[in-house]
């Protein structure tokens, strides 16, 4: 079966943000910038189910701006067959994100989709639950196990309290959690390998997708800060700071 | 206009979320009402009726709805949000699992983790793990949005009157089934209701040693939480997790133990009321959140913790 993964290129998970003084946004020229967390991990989850003979194909989807390449080269080279590029200059919102997924999946025909659970800049946690909607699609988000059969797939999922099972019908969509797998670092051959592969690329116009905003950004602040506090010197001092000073225990 | 909540149960008992969320929802302006849908859940519609400031309680009590699956909740949600200006749940894994799906059909972008409302259509919401608050304005006609519970108060319970009314099921899917669950067993208060919270991270070691971090909870009635260290060496289950990608907590009294600070943690507890860091390093960064820092070896600090709670109990 042919299985579909959504790539987003997002600011380093190790890169402290800074906002920018006007309040537009978050300062995004020269920071270093990766795939999505989550989305390595749904990557190494496709290509698994490759090599176990699961899955045929990998199609890596990314939307965003020039740059979204790289991103798809390190998804060829970690083991995806081929690469779509939406080029965006403009901000793309969950909704415009799973709309444009949408027309994807009318034309690729793939019978899992694998997004991450959420993106590490926007934190939307929303992309996949909405594609899984606009297909008529089942869904099983914050996944850490996936038994994949030929018409059905049983996820363990990541919830509040523990992990629930469920089973759902194919084709479907899942959402990474970080439990599902540890990714690979792509290999020096793959990635030279992956150079070859090809992407497409096309305009989100090319799949009639209105990607309109619905919410405007007002404002981007820094929330208030932390003051540091006080180093005690023994457990004793703690206890006593905590029980007469801070009255919290 | 008036606001739907989705209520948070199983079943049996309303989840205390939902009724942050039902605070949220009673700062939008207009009735609230709120959703059980269940299967035998007679008891949770029962208690939404007394929830301070809910109007009306939606009642869907049929067999697709015996547990939450959003393939079979979403047709029902869509049908009754027609009717509202607003539908809202708490960001915990069933509303995020829930709501983007609703949203998706009412064709409306989804406004995910609100911390604040400034207006009925503009909201504060965390970006970057919560290193960035982003004011949002939205021109959908629904809205459609998930709440920070930590940022609204629970409303009162008990003291309500609201009516019940029963609304038509929509039939089962057809998409998911639910096979079973492995929920952790709580004899501590949960992570998100907790009044006192201590933690425990990589240096913690194995999960052995979680238990004299339990030892200490139950001389506090405190709940015991991990970073994704702890949780990934398998110390603890996942539910324990604190943190972006985790739960987000804030207690009276947050304790970090063996916890270095990465911003993926910090983001799920910082806005807790005092912050204890309890780490070998004294350059962690955990320490720059922290109100009382101790540079102690855990194996030590943490059993001496214990005598000394014993020796000061008042
Ligand atoms: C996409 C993404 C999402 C993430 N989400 C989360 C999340 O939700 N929650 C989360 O917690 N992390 C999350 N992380 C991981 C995060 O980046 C850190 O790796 C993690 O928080 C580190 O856990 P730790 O502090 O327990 O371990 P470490 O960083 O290894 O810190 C261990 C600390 O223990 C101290 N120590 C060692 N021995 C002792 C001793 N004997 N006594 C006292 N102190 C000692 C050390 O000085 C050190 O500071 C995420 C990462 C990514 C990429
Ligand atoms: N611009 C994008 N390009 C590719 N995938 C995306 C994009 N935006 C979101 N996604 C996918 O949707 C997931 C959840 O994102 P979000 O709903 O924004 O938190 C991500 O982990 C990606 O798999």
């Amino acid at each position: 079966m042919k299985v579909l993964v959504a790539v987003k290129r997002v600011v380093d998970f190790n890169v402290k943000i800074r906002v920018k003084a006007d309040k537009t946004g978050v300062e995004t020229a020269n920071v270093k910038m990766s795939m999505n967390p989550f989305d390595e991990i749904g990557v190494e989850e496709a290509v698994r189910l490759k090599e176990g003979g699961k899955a045929t194909e990998i199609v890596a989807v990314s939307m965003g701006p020039q740059q979204c390449q790289e991103t798809l080269r390190t998804a060829l080279a970690m083991g995806a067959d081929r690469g779509i590029h939406v080029l965006s200059d403009a901000e793309l919102q969950p909704l415009a994100v799973a709309k444009l997924l949408k027309a994807i999946v009318a034309k690729e025909q793939p019978q899992l989709v694998i997004l991450g659970k959420q993106a590490i800049d926007d934190d939307s946690n929303q992309t996949g639950q909405m594609l899984a909607a606009l297909l008529g699609w089942s869904q099983a988000t914050f996944a850490s196990k996936i038994a994949l059969g030929s018409a059905e797939a049983e996820v363990t999922r990541e919830v509040d309290g523990g992990l629930e099972t469920v089973a759902i019908k194919l084709p479907a969509v899942v959402t990474t959690d970080l439990r599902l797998n540890e990714p690979r670092y792509a290999s020096l051959p793959n990635i030279m390998k992956a150079k070859k592969k090809p992407i497409d690329q096309m305009a989100p116009s090319d799949l009639g997708v209105d990607v309109t905003p619905r919410l405007a950004t007002l404002k981007v602040e820094e929330p208030p800060k932390r003051k540091g506090g006080v180093k005690v010197g023994s457990v004793a001092e703690l206890v006593d700071k905590l029980r007469n000073e801070a009255k919290v225990i | 206009m008036s606001v739907l909540v989705i209520a948070e149960h199983d079943n049996a008992a309303l989840k205390p979320a939902t009724l942050n969320a039902v605070t949220a929802a009673s700062k939008l302006g207009g009735d609230v009402a709120v959703l059980v849908a269940g299967q035998g859940c007679g008891a949770v519609a029962d208690a939404a009726t007394k929830i301070a400031g809910v109007a009306k309680v939606l009642v869907a009590d049929a067999a697709p709805y015996a547990h939450p699956l959003a393939e079979n909740l979403t047709p029902l949600v869509v049908g009754l949000a027609q009717g509202y200006g607003h539908v809202v749940a708490t960001a915990t894994t069933f509303g995020k699992n829930l709501m983007p799906r609703v949203a998706a059909l009412l064709d409306v972008q989804q406004i995910s983790e609100v911390m604040a409302i400034e207006a009925p259509d503009t909201f504060v919401r965390p970006i970057y793990a919560g290193n960035a608050l982003a004011t949002v304005k939205s021109s959908d006609k629904i809205k459609v949005m998930t709440v920070r519970a930590t940022a609204f108060e629970a409303a009162a319970t008990g003291s309500g009157s609201a009516a019940r009314e029963d609304v038509a099921a929509t039939a089962d899917a057809g998409l998911s089934r639910f096979v079973g669950q492995a929920l952790s067993k709580m004899e501590r208060p949960e992570l998100t209701a907790a009044r006192i919270i201590i933690s425990g991270g990589r240096a913690m070691q194995n999960g052995e040693n979680f238990k004299m971090l339990e030892e200490v909870a139950d001389r506090l009635g405190a709940a015991v939480g991990a970073s994704r260290a702890a949780v990934d060496a398998g110390y603890v289950p996942n539910d324990y997790q604190v943190g972006q990608t985790g739960k987000i907590v804030a207690p009276e009294l947050y304790i970090a133990v063996g916890i270095s600070g990465a911003i993926q943690h910090l983001a799920g507890m910082k806005d807790s009321k005092v912050i204890v860091a309890i780490n070998k390093d004294e350059e962690a960064p955990i320490f720059t959140v922290a109100d009382y820092g101790l540079v102690a070896d855990l194996s030590k600090a943490i059993p001496e913790l214990k005598a000394e709670l014993d020796r000061t109990k008042p």
